[in-house]
């Protein structure tokens, strides 16, 4: 069968490595490279060593960026992952109408970034004008803004894997512990908790990773403003790129920084959820 | 029992309060798009009753600026025939893959894995200047870089499924003459349904609402905007900004979601739950 099936590669497997290497091998290949180089467009590369990432690093807009995408990441994350946990609780009971609370609940996790981003803002600046001031007047407002809109857009998504887990608890176990007299309280703690934990791995890289390369939401809803104070990490890297010419080096710089960054959370998850799955 | 009765419904009466919480920015956003755009920002909060009302200027209006059917037009072709040519050349991929051991095989399976972590800012500048030279700056050569860069996760969650069908049915498919096409269209393809649908799914949500992929390739000069590059080049340019136009673009690109959500809703779920688990 494998002999077979061997000489059917190009029909196999040909396109699509075809299409990968166009959209993703040769452009990350390059994109290492030209890290390491200066240059405006991709044919008139200069090698500079490390510069690029020096320069990527004593700049303020990136460090901003980086601080501020650590904090919104560390609000959003517990923010959505609580109410989530509550909502998949509340929808576990068995009560009327779950599946139709389930559907308006997830609902907005299907509208793309960009559009997420302009139904806030308009929200958000409708009841900041009853203040007279508007979401560009001082960073906080960016910043919850940002927040409330993550928590609309991801908590009827985390819940749904919460409430997966939850069903797969067995009836048996939560039945043995009401007679053995624990109360909901600590049926919670001592049973559901402990046995949604891989859940609760997946769901908190999950957002983890959707904080930190979130884009479209950020560029809709503030576009960074007040003066780069609510860019987040992708952001600045597109505006190092597009914004000013002469700085496309600094920007793959800053984009090679970002990958590592991302690519620690999603190796550490894998790490993670398998030793994990060892243990059981 | 009394009891769990009244819990139960105070429930109830804090989800119906959520429930509504959840879809005021929708209703938000459609009543002022019947207002005058000059009143959206002065009475935001207020019905489109009254000299407020402005019937569907707003919409004319915005569908006349940003030419919205025809990038209605353009994100669905792309969707359709990325998605399309996903689920096809992937599923292919992995189960040749999977089914042929040697070094190049599992080079390419890891190789598939690494691009998942790689967050599209890495990749951005030079594929789309790569795309620019190979003259992929079309609808078309877009679903070549969908096909590219999707198939990371896609291949990834074919390979999961592909493992756990027994070698013996393809075998005896063999044997009775099918050359591996046929094995794998007639056999293979209608064991993959499921994850066929959920491998669709998560790539049909991606490619529809992705803004910064056709933006750089395709940008805002040609004919080929979809609707979210529509809708931040209606907003992203500069001069006076036209809201009333934004309300009612923001619920032409929300209905068309919402449609197709009630009518799959049951695969978009378990799709979406499947892709988390395993990506």
């Amino acid at each position: 069968m494998d002999k077979n099936l061997k000489k059917y590669f190009p029909i196999f497997v040909l396109p699509t490595l075809l299409a990968f290497f166009i959209a993703f091998v040769i452009p990350f290949i390059m994109g290492v490279y030209l890290s390491f180089c200066d240059f405006t467009t991709v044919t008139n590369a200069k090698w500079v060593g490390i510069d690029n990432y020096i320069k990527a690093f004593t700049n303020k807009e990136f460090l901003n960026a980086l601080w501020f995408t650590i904090r919104f990441a560390v609000v959003a994350v517990i923010s959505v992952n609580v109410f989530g946990f509550l909502l998949a609780l509340l929808l576990t009971r068995g009560i009327r109408g779950t599946n139709v609370f389930r559907t308006v609940f997830f609902m907005p996790n299907l509208i793309g970034g960009i559009v997420l981003g302009y139904i806030w803002q308009s929200m958000i600046n409708g009841v900041l004008a009853k203040y007279q001031v508007t979401m560009l007047m001082d960073a906080k407002y960016g910043f919850w803004g940002l927040v409330i809109l993550m928590n609309w857009q991801l908590i009827g998504y985390i819940m749904i894997i919460y409430i997966a887990g939850l069903q797969n608890i067995s009836p048996d176990l939560m039945e043995a512990a009401k007679i053995d007299g624990a109360t909901s309280w600590q049926a919670l703690i001592k049973i559901k908790i402990p046995m949604v934990m891989p859940s609760i791995t997946i769901c908190l890289f999950l957002t983890i990773a959707n904080s930190f390369k979130m884009f479209d939401q950020n560029l809709a809803l503030t576009a960074g403003g007040p003066s780069n104070k609510t860019t987040m990490m992708a952001l600045d890297i597109y505006n190092t790129f597009y914004g000013k010419v002469g700085f496309e080096g600094v920007g793959q710089a800053k984009a090679v920084v970002f990958f590592v960054i991302v690519a620690i959370i999603g190796i550490s998850q894998v790490v993670l959820s398998r030793k994990k799955e060892v243990e059981s | 029992m009394k009891k769990q009765k009244a819990a139960d419904t105070g429930i109830l009466c804090l989800l119906i309060v959520l429930v509504i919480a959840f879809i005021t920015p929708i209703f938000f956003v459609l009543m002022n798009s019947f207002k005058g755009k000059l009143y959206i920002s002065e009475n935001p909060f207020s019905f489109p009753r009254g000299e407020l009302f402005a019937g569907i200027t707003n919409y004319t209006e915005g569908i006349r600026k940003t030419g919205f059917f025809q990038a209605f037009g353009y994100s669905a072709f792309i969707t359709v025939f990325s998605v399309f040519a996903i689920v096809l050349f992937t599923s292919m991929t992995a189960w040749y893959i999977t089914r042929v051991k040697n070094k190049l095989s599992s080079v390419l399976y890891y190789t598939f894995v690494f691009s998942m972590i790689v967050p599209f800012q890495m990749i951005m500048f030079t594929m789309s200047k790569l795309a620019d030279t190979l003259k992929l700056n079309n609808p078309l050569g877009m679903v070549v870089l969908y096909l590219g860069f999707g198939a990371g996760l896609s291949v990834f969650m074919f390979c999961g499924f592909v493992k756990s069908i027994p070698l013996d049915i393809e075998e005896a498919a063999m044997i009775d003459g099918c050359t591996p096409i046929q094995t794998y269209f007639q056999i293979v393809f209608p064991i993959l349904k499921p994850t066929a649908i959920t491998v669709a799914i998560l790539n049909a949500m991606w490619v529809w609402n992705d803004y910064l992929l056709p933006y750089l390739v395709i940008g805002v000069s040609t004919k080929y905007k979809t609707i979210p590059v529509v809708v931040q080049y209606l907003m992203g340019s500069y001069g006076a900004k036209d809201y009333g136009s934004l309300m009612a673009l923001l619920v032409l690109s929300i209905i068309p979601i919402i449609i197709f959500y009630l009518f799959c809703q049951k695969y978009i779920i378990e799709g979406v739950v499947a892709g988390a688990v395993k990506g």
